[in-house]
């Protein structure tokens, strides 16, 4: 009896979801439903990359510099095993990039989510508290605005980079700052966002309602509002992991992001661009060209998600 | 009035001493220069003395007070890495910076205002929607890959255009410029486009959504009903309108272009501030880094002072709210 509940609990929550529309809205779409597909596909390269890339670019002993510099299947001279071709150490370009874009996603995300939570919580107490404490908060935030992004992160982290000693740049320590330094470069439309939902909310009955029963503030913010301005920020999240993957991409182009010793998308087109000119354009471009693609789907997703869940549209 | 005024510069002055706290605190961060300086057998009065002679012993809001006043007057001191004075490495990076900077934004203007006033009079030809396309592309390609893909197929393939470096430079005075010459001059297109493709995109969707806007305006029917010309309407009335916030955009966009730079730099190999900035974070120069840090942050200041003083000089309805506001 109970089994056959959770069964048909299960397939209506699956037929609810099917039928919603969203999902409605979703299978009407073509380019985001090719875009979703192109996002899979990619995420399950990335997340699979030990066991699904044909080689593990990592692994010195099953390098060979024989098949160094070695063009992408299609063209002539090329080795066999290779794919999209090798780099000037015999490593695969395919497997390189499977590799790298697990990097980069992991840094777009983790700056993203680091992003959120700052903006979040400072945009929940600039709106709910106010008075000065929210003057501060937002007077910050808008000298930070009319820098761009991309400056604030570099700055951050070469300024790290510089305080830091230099045995620590190739190691995880360097990630973590540069998820701080991208993350902190973002943060601003988040708070800005949940500010003006919070001063909306926070005049509402059920607010009221809270505090007159003696939850404290931090309760209210946590369990009250939280859930009702929420709404707006994934929206924006989805559109910023495609920022924030473009800015680490730069980062580490410029030398200034991921430690060689892990390359991300940025980091193999900045080792491939020394080879630009002596003919090997794969190196550079197809890594190139993984970044864009992930980074357009991910931003055809979001335009799409943003227009799906706006009720003005429908 | 006057009390907007004081608070924007007082805040401007503020952003710049944070600012030049952390280019401060770099210094102290990086080692004790006494230990760089002296050798390893200077007795402990040896280098007692050379640390009051630097000042290093007084407390730390002189030492930062000394720095501010240093700062002020351009002085750095010397670059770690090439032995140089700072404020020299920078004035001979200035003018390739400046004069990149320039040709882009000029480039983004003149090819981004007539790109917009196109696609918004002639919403369906298919160079409209061709060119609509194009600027979706300029958005989401990352500055660098452009300029990678540029210097592929002009550079590598095709062998037009030089790939990297500035060409040959005539000097003026201390002003080094690449204008003068034939291969300053084909040296700064590629990057010059890369630098401006980003702002051009930016200008032509805005100059194409405020035209759209305006054309739906009463005034501009009523311009169409006294039987005037097309063009008249579409130049003389509607493109005058659309170009105040332009232009407000386009300055703002003057910082980002110079911000930008770095990038752009650092993919031609261009001789500019950006490039120095770039290498001396690799190499931990942080004398380099403390001056760039101030440089690139008094320009955005200054812009966005300038800017905001001339909204509230040119919109009489910022200074009417502000008065309702405070009644």
């Amino acid at each position: 009896m109970t089994m056959t509940a959770a069964a048909t609990g299960r397939v209506s929550r699956f037929a609810r979801w099917r039928d919603s529309d969203l999902a409605y809205n979703f299978r009407r779409s073509p380019v985001t439903v090719v875009s979703a597909a192109v996002l899979a596909i990619c995420l399950a390269g990335a997340i699979f990359a030990p066991w699904v890339a044909p080689h593990n670019p990592f692994d010195l002993a099953t390098l060979n510099l024989l098949d160094a510099l070695s063009p992408p299947q299609w063209m002539a001279g090329a080795r066999p095993g290779y794919l999209l071709g090798t780099d000037d150490q015999g490593r695969d370009v395919l497997s390189a990039i499977m590799f790298g874009a697990r990097i980069s996603l992991l840094v777009g995300l983790a700056s993203v989510i680091f992003a959120m939570v700052l903006g979040v919580s400072l945009g929940l107490i600039a709106g709910y508290v106010g008075g000065k404490l929210d003057a501060f908060i937002m007077r910050i935030a808008d000298v930070q605005l009319s820098f761009p992004a991309i400056l604030i992160a570099l700055l951050i982290d070469g300024v790290a980079r510089a305080v830091l000693p230099r045995e620590t740049h190739g190691g995880p320590l360097a990630l973590f700052v540069l998820i701080f330094a991208i993350g902190i470069s973002n943060w601003v439309q988040y708070a800005r966002t949940v500010r003006g939902s919070t001063l909306v909310e926070k005049n509402k009955e059920y607010i009221q309602a809270a505090r007159v029963i003696g939850i404290r503030p931090l309760g209210i913010m946590r369990h009250h509002l939280l859930p009702n301005v929420l709404g707006p920020v994934l929206v924006l999240a989805t559109i910023n992991i495609a920022t924030a993957i473009i800015t680490e991409a730069t980062l580490s182009f410029l030398g200034v992001g991921v430690p060689p010793t892990q390359p991300s998308l940025g980091t193999l087109i900045r080792i491939g661009n020394d080879f630009l000119f002596s003919g090997e354009w794969w190196i550079t471009i197809f890594p190139g060209a993984a970044l864009v693609i992930m980074v357009l789907a991910i931003n055809l997703l979001g335009d799409w998600l943003r227009d799906a869940l706006n009720p003005r549209l429908q | 009035m006057l009390a907007f005024i004081i608070r924007r510069i007082l805040q401007s002055f503020a952003v710049m001493a944070v600012v030049a706290f952390i280019a401060f605190a770099l210094f102290n961060f990086t080692g004790d220069p006494v230990t760089f300086m002296v050798g390893q057998d200077a007795t402990q009065e040896e280098r007692a003395r050379l640390r009051s002679d630097l000042g290093l012993d007084l407390p730390f809001y002189v030492q930062f007070g000394r720095f501010v006043g240093r700062a002020i007057q351009g002085d750095f001191g010397l670059s770690l890495r090439q032995g140089r004075k700072v404020s020299t490495l920078l004035k001979e990076r200035l003018p390739a910076t400046l004069e990149l900077a320039f040709v882009a934004a000029v480039l983004a203007l003149v090819l981004g205002v007539p790109a917009g006033v196109y696609t918004a009079l002639r919403r369906d030809s298919w160079l409209s929607q061709l060119l609509l396309a194009i600027s979706l592309i300029g958005v989401s390609l990352p500055t660098f890959l452009i300029g990678i893909l540029l210097i592929l197929v002009f550079a590598v393939v095709l062998g037009w255009l030089p790939s990297f470096g500035r060409g040959d430079t005539v000097a003026l005075g201390w002003w080094t410029t690449g204008f003068l010459t034939k291969s300053g001059l084909k040296a700064l297109i590629l990057p010059a486009i890369t630098l401006s493709l980003f702002q051009m995109t930016l200008i032509m969707r805005l100059v194409r959504a405020e035209m759209l806007e305006v054309l739906r305006t009463d005034y501009i029917k009523f311009a169409r009903a006294r039987g005037l010309t097309d063009r008249t309407v579409h130049f003389g009335h509607a493109l005058k309108n659309t170009l105040v916030p332009v232009i407000t955009i386009t300055g703002l966009q003057l910082g980002a272009i110079i911000a930008f730079a770095i990038i752009t730099e650092t993919v031609f190999q261009w001789p500019g501030m950006g490039l120095l900035f770039i290498q001396a974070v690799s190499f931990a120069d942080v004398p380099v880094m403390a001056a760039y840090l101030c440089f690139i942050a008094l320009v955005f200041v200054l812009i966005n002072l300038i800017v905001d003083l001339l909204y509230y000089a040119v919109d009489p309805r910022l200074r009417i709210e502000r008065l309702a506001a405070a009644q």
